[in-house]
């Protein structure tokens, strides 16, 4: 393995790690607040038990994702020194922002989760509202960071003479807002944000759905269902308005990602939407995909004769790996079309049966099926979110700036890369393994005593 | 078309905004680091109270607490970006091992305060725990002293002194065996200030023991200093610091010694701040500007005029948010230690009656439960 490779694996790993946690950290705030209000509101004591149990799992999730997120500012120089030495100046604003955002997170989670009795209950509740809105903006302020390197903007790159004789970059001109709000910003913040909330969403109605499988009369599972499933019904769609307007970016401002996660070779008018196959990378040409005419055209550029550029127009030495990027593409909208399908369903059912409360308790087959099949939706939005991940990486390949810099130039000297590699894979399997136990022991403790879950909370009251 | 540099002003200020931004981390988090040493080193009968003491002080704050971290690093990659880059390549080993001391030691942190399996399986995370949190100071430490060895070269952008270099030696050893026993002590004077009063004179003895070993690595880091970082031993003599601060860290042990054995509990947490202040500003001092000594200055790691403009502000806006809810978490778990005292008598007077345990406990069984002691700077 190259050190190269070892560390583009290193990077790939650490963000995949750390983003499953990024989004609980963005998303359980807002769930946890819901409840918090939905208690105060109505005074039912099972949304504070609500409130109370997602504060746990907020918890435990946010200090792994502080720690893992902590070696990802880390190994921005660790292992990608050369682009820090150029890119710091410019990106070193969102990172700076994304800084306060998360000191804001980790003192107001601190007053949350140990404040239950010491903050009246409205200056409790505004502490998870500014927990949620800085876990909202540092998730912004990064994804500002990676739209840069997606769209670089804000600089002037020149080429310099270095002492080896041969040219390096160096950037000029720095201008920090127009770097921050770069063309990719708008449409990859929102897409992320959304992403965060629709798949823990989803992943908190899974379990919870599950266990109302199980304990059919517990009011608590169903509360969390309903909160989260109100979520999902939001933002759900509004994630699939954004998809599109990504794809619509992508189409003019990165091209070539958007040709790789399409395995687009010929730049065409009436360009089809391949699902599925695999390229041939002697032939370059897709083979077993479903091919549907003209519909990349229309998703892409809004018209049925527009053309949409195609990775032959891309120089061999430029192309990203066309067979990751496509993968991934289609996992991505593949668990995106699943969540919205189930959800649909689920919310035309709920019509008919006049409330989502009546759906639940409906003994139809499809109503049954609907809810048994909720566990299985629950791990398609992080999917996605991982997909998209790899999308928009990989996808940008083989530059680390998109244009200016590329990721072989930017990696750090240090030999033996594997090593950490190995590392951190055994640590991050390790610790995902243990975050796995201990939040399912927390479910399963939710469901000891359903019916005098009260008594429970007076009881740990006044200890 | 070149580069516009920043005004050295600005850098002059960005320096001593790091050296806060440094000074916050090691007062907080450090402290935080030596309450995992002490939870490690737990012993005697009040073994169980110490550490639920440990934990219940650190708990609400430690998240905070680590963001100072984030924060030096955020503003030297800005700001000094190819001082940054040098450092990753020089201290890349060394980092790479206080980041997997970082994520195991709060992951471990959590799972153990979060767990709800018996008490084997959690003790088991408690020494996960311990163990991190001395392992990473240790490391940090190594690469500060390494940062100020003199021993790495650069040229042309180019480490050329390898992966091992500065941070290796003996002097750089010490000084990151000093880190933790500066580290033990203020966690102790803290526990001893603002714990328990049951606590006290376990904590007292393990700050006079911390202050002790102190002195003997600091003492050892100053012999070898001639040897492994005679750059550092040579700007320390030059700028004329040595004599006046090792007097003065005198001094301030001696308060500290006597503080303790008096039982001015409050005084020697005021002592001990300022000795660790005092380390932070003579070293800072003897950097006068080096990132990393004779090979990465402020007025030449690629600062850009542009980038502190556009930053400065944002530090300003950042801080005057940030501070005043860090103090307000401060203040809000302050209140909170008489009642969590009176918790810890109850319970070790039940447990010498030979009662069963109680709800009352001190015990990290429910992280969240009401009472948290705090400990302030």
């Amino acid at each position: 393995m190259s050190d190269l490779f070892a560390a583009r694996c290193q990077m790939a790993l650490s963000l995949g790690f750390h983003i499953l946690f990024a989004v609980a950290g963005m998303a359980m705030p807002l769930l946890m607040v819901i409840a918090e209000v939905l208690h105060l509101r109505t005074g039912k004591a099972v949304y504070y038990e609500l409130a109370r149990r997602w504060a746990k799992g907020t918890a435990i999730l946010f200090a792994v994702g502080a720690v893992s997120g902590t070696v990802l500012s880390f190994e921005l120089g660790l292992l990608w020194p050369t682009f820090m030495r150029h890119a710091g100046p410019l990106i070193g604003m969102p990172f700076s922002l994304e800084g306060f955002a998360f000191f804001l997170e980790g003192i107001f989670l601190g007053l949350y989760l140990y404040g239950w009795d010491r903050l009246s209950p409205k200056l409790h509740v505004l502490s998870g509202v500014v927990i949620a809105l800085s876990g909202l903006l540092g998730g912004i302020f990064v994804v500002a960071v990676n739209s840069w390197m997606n769209t670089p903007a804000g600089f002037k790159a020149i080429r310099v003479p270095q002492a080896d004789g041969t040219l390096g970059w160096q950037l000029v001109e720095l201008d920090l807002w127009r770097a921050f709000f770069n063309p990719a910003f708008p449409t990859q913040a929102v897409h992320m944000a959304l992403a965060a909330y629709t798949s823990v969403a989803f992943a908190v109605l899974g379990i919870h759905a599950w266990r109302l499988r199980q304990h059919p009369a517990s009011e608590f599972h169903r509360a969390a269902v309903k909160v989260t499933f109100a979520v999902a019904l939001v933002v759900t769609p509004l994630q699939a308005l954004s998809g599109d307007f990504a794809a619509k970016h992508l189409a003019h401002a990165q091209p070539a990602k958007l040709a790789a996660a399409e395995a687009l070779f010929e730049t065409q008018t009436r360009a089809p939407l391949s699902i599925g196959g695999f390229v041939d990378s002697d032939s370059e040409r897709l083979v077993g995909a479903l091919e549907i005419p003209g519909l990349l055209s229309v998703l892409a550029k809004g018209s049925l004769d527009a053309e949409v550029i195609g990775l032959n127009d891309i120089p061999k030495e430029h192309r990203p790996p066309v067979n990751v990027v496509h993968l991934a593409f289609d996992l991505m909208v593949g668990c995106g079309s699943a969540l919205l399908g189930w959800l649909g369903l689920a919310a035309f059912m709920s019509l008919r049966a006049r409330s989502f409360a009546a759906f639940l308790q409906q003994d139809s087959k499809l109503a049954r099926l609907l809810v048994r099949s909720a566990v299985w939706v629950a791990p398609l939005g992080l999917v996605a979110t991982e997909a998209g991940w790899v999308v928009t990486e990989v996808g940008r390949q083989p530059w680390i700036i998109h244009g200016v810099m590329k990721t072989s130039e930017a990696v750090t000297p240090m030999p033996g890369l594997v090593v950490p590699l190995i590392a951190f894979g055994l640590l991050y399997a390790f610790l995902g393994v243990i975050v796995v136990i201990l939040l399912k022991a927390h479910v399963f403790a939710s469901d000891e005593k359903p019916k005098d879950a009260a008594t429970k909370l007076a009881d740990e009251a006044t200890t | 078309m070149s580069p516009v540099l920043a005004a050295p002003w600005t850098l002059e200020l960005v320096w001593y905004t790091l050296g806060a931004g440094l000074l916050a981390y090691v007062l907080t988090a450090g402290a935080d680091f030596g309450a995992g040493l002490w939870d490690l080193l737990a012993s005697g009968p009040r073994q169980k109270a110490q550490r639920a003491a440990i934990e219940h002080s650190i708990a609400p704050i430690w998240e905070a607490n680590h963001v100072w971290l984030i924060f030096v690093i955020v503003v030297v990659f800005t700001v000094f970006p190819d001082a940054f880059a040098t450092l990753c390549i020089a201290f890349h080993v060394p980092l790479l091992l206080v980041l997997l001391g970082i994520v195991m030691r709060g992951s471990a942190f959590v799972f153990r305060a979060y767990s709800l399996a018996p008490e084997a399986s959690k003790s088991r995370w408690g020494h996960v725990f311990a163990w991190a949190s001395i392992i990473t100071p240790v490391f940090l430490g190594m690469t500060l002293g390494g940062m100020s060895s003199g021993l790495i070269r650069v040229e042309n952008q180019v480490v050329t002194s390898g992966y091992f270099a500065g941070w290796t030696t003996p002097f750089a050893i010490a000084v990151g065996l000093f880190t933790l026993a500066l580290f033990g002590l203020l966690a102790a004077s803290y526990l001893c200030a603002d714990g328990p009063r049951i606590l006290q004179w376990d904590f007292r003895i393990r700050a006079l023991a911390a202050e002790f070993v102190a002195g003997i690595f600091a003492l050892f880091a100053l012999w070898r200093v001639r040897i492994d970082a005679p750059l550092l031993w040579e700007r320390m003599s030059e700028l004329g610091l040595f004599w006046p601060a090792q007097i003065a860290a005198g001094v301030l042990a001696l308060v500290v010694f006597a503080s303790l054995l008096s039982e001015q509990f409050r005084l020697a947490r005021i002592a001990a701040v300022l000795q660790v202040a005092l380390v932070v500003v003579v070293w800072g001092w003897a950097m006068n500007g080096d990132l990393i000594l004779n090979a990465a200055n402020i007025h030449s790691s690629g600062a850009r005029a542009e980038t502190v403009e556009g930053v400065l502000p944002v530090l300003v806006v950042g801080f005057a948010l940030c501070l005043p809810s860090l103090g307000y978490l401060f203040r809000v778990f302050k209140s909170a230690s008489a009642d969590y005292e009176r918790q810890v008598l109850e319970s070790l007077a039940r447990s010498a009656a030979g009662l069963p345990k109680g709800r009352a406990q001190p015990e990290p069984a429910t992280a969240e439960s009401s009472a948290q002691p705090k400990r302030t700077l």
